[in-house]
């Protein structure tokens, strides 16, 4: 199996991402921001990172960045696609993902371990967890506090698309969401970074949990 | 050639949306002795030299603001 990861100018766990997306058995492949297509991988990684220095918002200038194009006819057609940290801020921007990410309510970069619970268990990036499932995973962000307007957050809990959930909100997120997902639950986007606890060696390799489950969810 | 345009383009969080910086902006002032702000909304400012303003609104929608969470207002400065 094939994973892409998107690089942008500023990207900055893209090697994280690559390097646990070959710990959890899968090829690893580069897409450069100014690539115009996504060299026929399985399923596309968008990494943490302040793409383009996160000017203007968190994301706003990367979801113009070429290979946005493709990745967005690829997952409209269903492909699957994380986004981590400044990834789903990217796909936010993009209309990939509803809602929008805000400042932390507490003004303070958070860089910490929490415990969160796997909720969706449908999606390419879940499937292969237990519905329930605690996790303890590294956040690191200064924009992770989720917002949704009023009927679509009443939606993400009717539809079932929260896919991860704080037991210990870090940052004011609403509901306590740390991850959502679309309505075709093929583009999961999670606050939390699995690829930084890929390996014993880094502490954890719970966070193979999430990435290992494309192999299951793609049913490769 | 006409001379270029000038726009000012303003984005300030939606009204009732949690607003963490102007908030935090909010609380200091007392603290450096000024009393009686009740509130504070911290946006953005955005200065524009274009040819045309027809565009602008579409700017302001696609990329300039995110309508999520934002208002934007703009107009031509002289």
């Amino acid at each position: 199996m094939r994973i892409g990861v998107t690089i942008f100018p500023g990207s900055n766990c893209d090697r994280d991402a690559l390097y646990g997306v070959e710990r959890m058995g899968a090829e690893a492949v580069e897409l450069w921001h100014a690539d115009a297509e996504l060299k026929g991988v399985d399923a596309v990684v968008v990494p943490g990172g302040f793409s383009y220095g996160d000017y203007l918002r968190p994301g706003a200038i990367a979801r113009f960045a070429k290979v946005m194009g493709p990745l967005e006819e690829f997952a409209n057609s269903g492909g699957p696609v994380l986004g981590v940290c400044n990834g789903f801020q990217v796909l936010t921007e993009a209309h990939l993902l509803p809602g929008a990410l805000l400042r932390n309510t507490h003004m303070r970069f958070v860089c910490d371990r929490v415990r969160v619970r796997v909720e969706a268990t449908d999606t390419p990036w879940t499937a292969g967890c237990d519905p329930g499932e605690e996790l303890t995973l590294p956040v690191a962000h200064n924009e992770g506090n989720y917002f949704a307007d009023p009927e679509t957050l009443a939606r993400l809990e009717d539809e079932e698309r929260v896919v991860l959930r704080y037991l210990e909100n870090p940052n004011g997120s609403a509901n306590d969401i740390a991850g959502v997902c679309n309505e075709g639950h093929n583009v999961v986007g999670v606050m939390p970074h699995p690829e930084r606890v890929s390996d014993p060696a880094l502490g954890s390799d719970e966070g193979l949990r999430i990435l290992r489950s494309v192999l299951v969810g793609a049913g490769v | 050639m006409p001379d270029a345009l000038k726009v000012r383009v303003l984005v300030r969080p939606k009204a009732g949306i949690l607003d963490p910086q102007g908030e935090a902006v909010r609380s200091a002032l007392p603290a450096l002795g000024f009393e009686g702000v009740q509130t504070v909304h911290v946006g953005r400012l955005i200065e524009m030299e274009v040819e045309s303003a027809d565009e602008v609104d579409a700017m302001c929608q696609r990329l300039l603001s995110n309508p999520t969470i934002e208002e934007y207002e703009w107009e031509i400065v002289q």
